[in-house]
């Protein structure tokens, strides 16, 4: 490869166990017309090298406005960021955009959802690779074009030489999001965000996809944001995921940790909602009552409560703290945690004063009654 | 025969819609056909829902509007009981169309953002309903209770004033209104965020038991389509892979495409092992000039020569199931079955 990734063994000892990034108490807050959009409401999480962090949450919870904030690409006029985000012993929200300038591409980059957008359809994808690299790196034309041949080669596109010619349009959808993450690798970025990498394609060139991903991120020693709603492309790809509700973070865990003892209520809705490959057909969902939280009033005491099954009237009025659990890396926000004896008593007591939220849970509504209780709640 | 054979189909006095060598194409620049969809056949039994599942560009959409005739296919019959629509005339066409409703992907954009949600029900109701403005209502308030929507609090509300998930329930209800014979959903959860996406998989479930509905759900997402569809087809570039009962379709998938898509799907559970091979991406063969033979043949590990120069046909691999090629990874019976209409 003509282009240096970080190297595990090049690290100094404490490099090597500091994380590479640090984001503390961080918020991004849009003001609209409307009041303030509290997107990101005091985010604190850390990333170690070389892993992986999956972001996961329903739409508007607040997952691109964190990566783009961490990265400092929101410049719309209207945002307001606060909190800290330090990226390799360096205060990154400290930095002028000049000096981000040098940052993006070389120290972090990021691969988006919809290629289109980040590809010029207009100008050749071997031009747009080639400008990207000599802006960075500053090498020769030449130097350039075999370096972005190599990485076509390096994301699996065949004949790189001759699809070094092809405008966006002439590729499939699978090989437009290969050149972006081309183009993202093309300086050796230590870090890589990934913003629904593969939502916009079908699952057979996802899987691919999510494949290069992942071995690119080996053989560079590479850290990795991959934000997505799917919890399965998460399950199997990432170290460690954060939950994101509300512009929180309402939980966060080891992967495998996490899916085996899922202590939020919204983490446990989130994975009971989606049909699963394996349940015989029909089989009855069960639905997350209500709607996502309206960002300007968000609900008092905890964002979930007025969806939560287990919701009791301390969760209200108290907003429930990021706590840590018993198990190391493990942290949640509730006060009545799933799979806790004081959860349990919780879901018991709703359960018997029928709240239509728990009693949609346990699917024991139907869905007429299910949508009317969201009603209820939700406005 | 150019199709894919119809060893799947079902007696005809047994079906509601019964779809024929269905052939659409789309004449584009340089003399140029985009062969949209190639000879499909299938059919529906009343009150059930079959799936219609496959890759992006693979002819589901095109499949859901011929049956409406919108437009009309290149060839191929729809049979909806006895009539075919397609030697319909336009006005009569237009009558049967009440039968027949769509729902689409984008609830937000296939609702008129000018009118109240209480009159964008009641369209259909406008042309071929009771004229009465009262009987419209009462007929509108029971289908917008029906998805869940206070009818009372919608009525002179627009659809902006509605969450995404509300305004899908609400083009259902618009959908509902004429008791269509046949409801055809093109990916109607796939804009939705997943927390909104079971309410209205539950909900459809319990209109289509309340009244009786036969559907076509078409949708990209093999879990979604497995927990709402009695039976599914899977279609590749315009040809029909396989058509079974759900749970087998799933548990014995015979055709490799089926298999190489069961396999792709991102499983919530750690646990599970994970193929990571990584393959070179050649893209994917174009509708304009589709492979020869089986045309799922360019990304199959299985194909081999017979599958370049013959099209495989659907053969039966039990009462329920069946699937078009030539080395299945389930035994099949190897005399196709031809049915007499
Ligand atoms: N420039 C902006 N001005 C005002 N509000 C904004 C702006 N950008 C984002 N928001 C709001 O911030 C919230 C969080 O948005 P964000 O895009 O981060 O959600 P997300 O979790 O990425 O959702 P999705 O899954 O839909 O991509 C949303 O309510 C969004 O409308
Ligand atoms: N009006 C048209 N003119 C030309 N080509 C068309 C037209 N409509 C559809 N096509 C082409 O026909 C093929 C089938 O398209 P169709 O929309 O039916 O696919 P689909 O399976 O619904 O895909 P998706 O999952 O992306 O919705 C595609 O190659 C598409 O580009
Ligand atoms: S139990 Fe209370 S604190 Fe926990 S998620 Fe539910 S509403 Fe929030
Ligand atoms: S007919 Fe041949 S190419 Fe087609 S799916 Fe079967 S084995 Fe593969
Ligand atoms: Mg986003
Ligand atoms: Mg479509």
């Amino acid at each position: 490869m003509p282009t240096a990734g970080a190297d595990a063994t090049r690290l100094t000892r404490s490099e090597k166990t500091e994380p590479l990034l640090v984001v503390e108490d961080l918020k991004t807050y849009f003001q609209t017309p409307n009041g303030l959009v509290k997107a990101v409401d005091g985010v604190t999480l850390s990333v170690e090298r070389g892993k992986t962090l999956g972001v996961v949450g329903e739409s508007g919870s607040g997952k691109t406005v964190l990566s783009r904030s961490i990265m400092r690409l929101n410049t719309a006029g209207n945002v307001i960021t606060h909190g800290s985000v330090t990226y390799n012993g360096e205060d990154l929200l400290a930095k002028s955009p000049r000096q981000m300038r040098d940052i993006w591409g070389v120290e972090m980059a990021m691969v988006f959802q919809d290629p289109m957008t980040s590809l010029n359809p207009v100008v050749k994808v071997g031009r747009q690779m080639t400008e990207h690299i000599r802006h960075h790196l500053g090498v020769s034309k030449k130097d350039a074009r075999d370096t972005a041949v190599e990485l076509l080669r390096s994301v699996r596109i065949p004949e790189p030489e001759a699809r070094f010619d092809n405008y966006p349009h002439e590729m499939s959808g699978g090989m437009r999001q290969r050149v972006c993450i081309a183009i993202a690798l093309a300086c050796g970025p230590k870090m890589l965000f990934a913003d629904e990498p593969t939502t916009a394609l079908d699952v057979t060139v996802q899987h691919q996809i999510l494949n290069l991903l992942g071995q690119q991120q080996v053989d560079r020693f590479m850290t990795m944001i991959m934000v997505t709603h799917d919890l399965g492309v998460v399950a199997g790809r990432t170290d460690e995921i954060a939950v994101m509700y509300a512009g929180k973070v309402v939980e966060k865990a080891p992967t495998k940790q996490l899916f085996a003892d899922m202590r939020h209520p919204y983490t446990e809705a989130l994975l009971r909602s989606i049909p699963k490959i394996d349940d015989p057909k029909h089989t009855k969902l069960s639905a997350i009552s209500g709607r996502p939280p309206d960002l300007i009033n968000p609900p008092s005491g905890c964002a979930f409560s007025p969806r939560c099954p287990y919701a009791q009237p301390q969760c209200f009025t108290d907003t429930p703290p990021l706590g840590a659990a018993p198990t190391p890396g493990h942290q949640y926000a509730c006060w009545f945690p799933v799979g806790s004896p004081e959860g349990k008593d919780a879901w018991d007591k709703n359960l018997e004063a029928k709240r239509p939220q728990t009693m949609a849970a346990a699917g024991l509504v139907n869905a007429t009654e299910e949508l009317a209780a969201g009603a209820v709640v939700g406005g | 025969m150019a199709g894919s054979g119809k060893a799947h189909l079902r007696p005809s006095d047994e079906t509601l819609l019964r779809v024929e060598d269905l052939t659409v194409e789309f004449p584009v620049g340089g003399g140029d056909v985009v062969h949209a969809v190639s000879g499909i056949s299938f059919d529906i039994k009343r009150g059930e829902t079959l799936g219609l599942v496959g890759e992006s560009g693979c002819g589901k959409s095109t499949t859901g509007r011929a049956i409406l005739q919108l437009p009309r296919p290149t060839s191929g019959s729809v049979y909806l009981d006895d009539q075919n629509l397609a030697s319909l005339k336009d006005e009569e066409m237009r009558q049967k169309r009440t039968d027949l409703q769509m729902i689409f992907q984008d609830p937000v954009s296939s609702l008129n953002p000018r009118r109240a949600v209480g009159e964008i029900v009641a369209e259909p109701l406008e042309v071929w309903g009771p004229k009465d403005k009262g009987q419209q209502w009462d007929k509108v308030s029971v289908m917008l209770d029906a998805v869940g929507i206070d009818p009372d609090v919608a009525r002179f509300k627009h659809p902006h004033e509605f969450s995404g998930g509300q305004c899908q329930r609400i083009s259902i209800a618009r959908a509902l209104v004429m008791e269509p014979e046949l409801i055809i959903c093109d990916e109607p959860v796939s804009a939705l965020d997943v927390s909104v996406q079971a309410q209205i998989l539950n909900m459809l479930e319990e209109l289509k038991a309340k009244y009786g509905l036969t559907l076509v759900f078409i949708a990209h997402d093999l879990a979604v389509v497995k927990n709402i569809s009695d039976r599914v087809a899977v279609m590749y570039l315009g040809k029909m892979c396989e058509v079974s009962e759900s749970d087998e379709l799933y548990s014995n998938p015979a055709h490799p495409y089926t298999q190489l898509l069961l396999t792709s799907i991102p499983l919530p559970d750690p646990l599970v092992a994970i193929d990571r091979e990584l393959q070179v991406d050649e893209g994917l063969p174009s509708p304009i000039n589709p492979p020869s033979g089986c045309r799922f043949r360019t990304r199959c590990p299985y194909a081999d020569d017979i599958c370049s120069r013959v099209e495989p046909q659907m053969r039966r691999v039990t009462d329920d199931h069946f699937v078009a090629c030539h080395h299945p990874l389930i035994d099949v019976d190897e005399v196709e079955v031809t049915l007499n209409t």
